[in-house]
């Protein structure tokens, strides 16, 4: 899928994606000659299929961990089903706020999550992991449920 | 009136345009790269449900184990799950790390990963967190992406053989071939009678069709034998198996006779075949089956 600014027949940019929580997704393109902006608006269903594909428009920014389409996509998984390692040790810390909210994760994914969040802390050189923070990485990195 | 020219979706070179292109060809390769260490993918299929392809699958893993090999064991009936627990996988926590998620260990060391392992309780349905309505769109991909990530983020080591027993449905193995270029061999099972064979004749079609070698046809449930006296009662009144073999020039493998001690230790998860003592006609069947697949499959044929 490619978008073209039809005024200066340039292609368009992937420039955000927001996810905001009904199943629904928006991804934003830009060109970058005019800076006319669109936004590719999917209703649940779409979202679900590209998602169902294993694939995150705009692309990836971390790795994919290990069954992540299924683990999160599955409805009824069990609690324990999962021993997930902890991520190795790094400057990344979780305030408060936001270790209490990745207890509230299902523990089916909670592992899962958090090595999500804590790539993506390193990735983009953040020292404290907040429930902004959370918002921030779910929307860009696509993680809708998460 | 000039219609106004539109470059084609060819003629533009857009940045960033090939990444659901290139995550596609990342997940193939991050495939290729765990099935490195596999020598051998063998599906069991059948094409039929209920003609006891988990429960061979299950024996057949665990006698190519006992007989040494390091076995894996795919349970890609993802809807009817049933493998983990004929080969009495643990339900310990999957462990999960830098080499992926490790597969739980059956009998005879068999590893193993199914969606039983992952769902809530023996009895709960497969079913997607999803929106309210389309999911005939979407369910068929992520249920293929399921399988591909069971063979590609399952940290499943060496193996001399993996076992991939297949859902019920004639297309299933074409399917299968679209995630698994390097499938070595397909067994089919089928029972001896005629409806059974009408339909696992369609997946053999179909299987040659696509290109997967079908190498045997394995015959299930052919007879009951009286314990007492040994003599052999044929379950079913047409040989449909020996036809179908015959029709589609298939070897056939097996002829695996009812054995009811048999089917209530699969069902219990110790799954005979993991002992090399089997006296039932049964056991020794399927035995003689793996040595077959031994012969045939050898997993010192090609690399790893």
């Amino acid at each position: 899928m490619k978008f073209l600014c039809l005024a200066c027949d340039q292609p368009m940019s992937f420039a955000e994606r927001r996810l905001p929580g009904d199943g629904t997704m928006a991804a934003v393109f830009g060109c970058p000659r005019c800076g006319h902006e669109i936004a590719m608006l999917t209703n649940p269903m779409e979202t679900q299929l590209v998602a169902s594909l294993g694939v995150k428009v705009g692309g990836r920014t971390v790795p994919g961990q290990p069954l992540e389409l299924v683990r999160g996509s599955l409805a009824e998984g069990r609690d324990n089903a999962f021993d997930d390692a902890e991520p190795p040790p790094t400057a990344v810390r979780w305030s408060d706020d936001a270790r209490a909210r990745l207890d509230n994760v299902p523990s089916f994914v909670r592992g899962m999550v958090r090595r999500i969040y804590t790539d993506y802390a390193r990735e983009h050189g953040i020292a404290t992991i907040t429930p902004e923070v959370m918002d921030r990485a779910r929307s860009d990195l696509g993680l809708e449920g998460m | 009136m000039t219609m106004r020219r539109i470059r084609t979706y060819h003629e533009v070179d857009a940045p960033g345009s090939a990444e659901i292109l290139d995550q596609v060809l990342e997940q193939r390769r991050r495939l290729e790269r765990r099935l490195a260490s596999v020598r051998r993918v063998v599906a069991v299929a059948s094409g039929k449900g209920g003609v006891g392809k988990s429960a061979l699958t299950a024996n057949l893993a665990a006698a190519l184990a006992a007989h040494g090999h390091r076995v894996g064991a795919l349970d890609a009936d993802l809807n009817g799950p049933s493998l983990a627990a004929m080969l009495g996988a643990d339900h310990a926590p999957l462990r999960v790390d830098d080499l992926g998620v490790h597969p739980a260990l059956g009998a005879a060391g068999v590893r193993t990963i199914s969606t039983a392992l992952l769902l809530r309780d023996a009895e709960t349905p497969l079913r997607w967190r999803e929106p309210d309505d389309g999911g005939f769109v979407w369910q068929g991909a992520l249920e293929t992406g399921t399988l591909r990530e069971f063979l590609a983020d399952v940290a499943w080591g060496e193996l001399d053989y993996l076992l991939v027993d297949m859902p019920p449905g004639t297309d299933r193995l074409a399917r299968l071939l679209q995630l698994v270029p390097k499938l070595d061999a397909a067994i089919l099972v089928t029972t001896p009678s005629e409806a059974a064979r009408a339909v696992v004749a369609r997946a053999v079609t179909l299987a040659r069709d696509a290109g997967i070698p079908v190498i045997g046809l394995v015959a299930n449930m052919c007879a009951f034998v009286c314990e007492g006296c040994g003599r052999a009662t044929s379950l079913f009144p047409d040989d449909g198996a020996r036809r179908l073999a015959d029709a589609a020039g298939l070897p056939l493998w097996a002829e695996i006779p009812f054995d009811p001690p048999l089917a209530a230790a699969t069902d219990a998860g110790s799954p005979p075949t993991a002992s090399m003592a089997q006296d039932s006609p049964a056991g020794r069947a399927i035995l003689d089956l793996a040595v077959r697949l031994e012969h045939e499959i050898r997993p010192t044929g090609g690399p790893p």
